[in-house]
């Protein structure tokens, strides 16, 4: 029953790729989102203009068409780079853009612009008197951000950092396009050959809606944990 | 024709974007706005009948209408397109009926993914913005003897899709950027004809930047005229000066 025609085993290999990659492509965008909203909040002219640029131009340009430009035009800049390296000093050396990298890379970029405006309405909601205090606690500017901005900010970023990453998770069904084994592809190829469509894309529809269900469950617990001092909410 | 002799220059050399490239832009821009449009349009329409079914105190009749919105919101789009385009041939005796020519396209399954999922969040939108219709509002309508339908049709709606407004623009261009994937299933939209353009001239810069911008171009339209309504529908509640 499991068995599903023998695409069982490669269908739950196909989950664990889709789980890695939309964990990796989250660290990512917060990564990201952090270093945007600083961007935004910083005195530096150029460093705002270059953050508003990249969150505008993100946000204006479908996913699946920014995968297929840091796809196949990376595999590009990658093979000038290395016919180049070849011409001068005759290194032969090839690489192939892993589709998994690329995805990760596409999707952490994609969702660091939405990650930075949720940090930075976040980091504004935080009351100034609560940083005033760190300071004149005689706290250094990273204590001060690692105990009292980061998880203040937090309680506010949280609600749009749990949305984010329903529609990353969403998302990654993307990277089956640009050639990644992950469960969607999987359950496509095995349609295909099959002709039990149902068969395979109902089951992975539902680990999509019971990773989902998981989530909502583990970021009711993290409001809890940073509401902690704040009544309930 | 003078624009055109000029169009003839600006095109003259350049070995990827030919009267005959751009013309598969051309087409494809055409397919991506009547598959938003229409689907946008019919999930419309089916997501207010919807959004007040499921504020209803009824639990027969809210309870379905959540599984709906709940699975169509927690799975991938690209699922729900699969799901449709390779299901449709499954329902008993489709191929016999006058649809079969249609459905047999891919635009059509496509639409009916497209509004289906649409139609889906549209459905929570609205529902939030009835739930947050001011208490006074209704008791005032209660206290004119107003029936249910016509405080929903004079009091709640109108003032619930005035509040929608703002995330339903969102909406509209969330469904323009996944209405992309179209491509997968050989429509030629407007990723489609960059895909074209791409797999022929193995440029892809030049076909997924000229089609990002086309894109961006939409979208700044779609928001700046979300931008105007918000400004002429929600003018009574701007700060006043």
């Amino acid at each position: 029953m499991l068995d599903l025609h023998g695409y069982g085993p490669r269908l739950l290999e196909g989950a664990g790729v889709t789980l890695q990659l939309a964990i990796l492509s989250l660290a990512l965008a917060i990564v990201l989102g952090l270093l945007t909203a600083s961007a935004k909040m910083s005195r530096s002219w150029l460093l705002h203009k270059i953050a508003t640029l990249y969150t505008t131009l993100i946000r204006g340009v479908p996913d699946l068409v920014l995968m297929m430009l840091l796809f196949f035009g990376g595999q590009m800049a990658l093979n000038v780079v290395t016919d180049a390296l070849y011409d001068r000093f005759g290194v032969d050396w090839y690489v192939n853009l892993n589709a998994f990298a690329a995805g990760v890379l596409t999707i952490g970029f994609i969702f660091g612009a939405y990650m930075g405006e949720t940090f930075r309405g976040a980091f504004m909601a935080v009351d100034h008197g609560q940083i005033e205090a760190g300071k004149a606690y005689g706290m250094s500017p990273w204590l001060v951000f690692r105990r009292i901005r980061f998880p203040l900010m937090m309680r506010h970023a949280l609600p749009g950092l749990s949305n984010n990453w329903m529609v990353l998770l969403k998302t990654t069904a993307l990277v089956s396009i640009i050639g990644l084994t992950d469960m969607v592809r999987v359950a496509a190829e095995a349609s295909r050959a099959t002709h039990e469509p149902f068969t395979f894309l109902i089951p992975v529809a539902l680990i999509y809606l019971l990773i989902a269900s998981l989530s909502e469950w583990i970021f009711a617990r993290l409001q809890k944990r940073y509401n902690v001092g704040f009544g309930e909410h | 024709m003078e624009i055109l002799a000029w169009f003839h220059e600006l095109l003259d050399g350049n070995l990827i974007f030919t009267p005959q490239t751009l013309g598969y832009y051309w087409d494809g821009l055409v397919v991506t706005v009547q598959l938003v449009f229409v689907s946008l349009l019919i999930g419309l329409v089916l997501a207010v009948p919807l959004a007040i079914g499921r504020s209803s105190g009824r639990r027969w009749i809210s309870l379905p209408i959540y599984a709906y919105t709940y699975v169509f919101r927690g799975t991938p789009l690209l699922i729900q397109l699969y799901i449709i385009y390779y299901g449709v041939v499954f329902f008993d005796g489709i191929q016999e009926t006058f649809l079969w020519p249609l459905l047999r396209e891919a635009f059509y399954p496509a639409l009916i993914a497209f509004t289906l999922n649409t139609a889906a969040y549209t459905t929570e939108i609205f529902r939030g913005a009835i739930k947050a219709t001011p208490k006074g509002e209704i008791e005032a309508a209660r206290a004119y003897g107003m029936s249910q339908a016509l405080m929903m049709r004079r009091i709640i709606l109108p003032s619930a899709f005035r509040r929608a407004l703002p995330a339903y623009g969102n909406e509209v261009i969330f469904m323009l950027h996944a209405s992309a994937i179209a491509s997968v299933v050989t429509l030629m939209d407007l990723t489609g004809a960059a895909r074209f353009v791409y797999a022929r001239f193995y440029a892809p810069f030049e076909a997924f930047i000229f089609v990002a911008v086309i894109y961006l171009c939409l979208t700044f339209t779609i928001l700046f005229f979300f931008r105007y309504l918000e400004k002429r529908l929600l003018a009574h509640l701007r700060p006043q000066s």
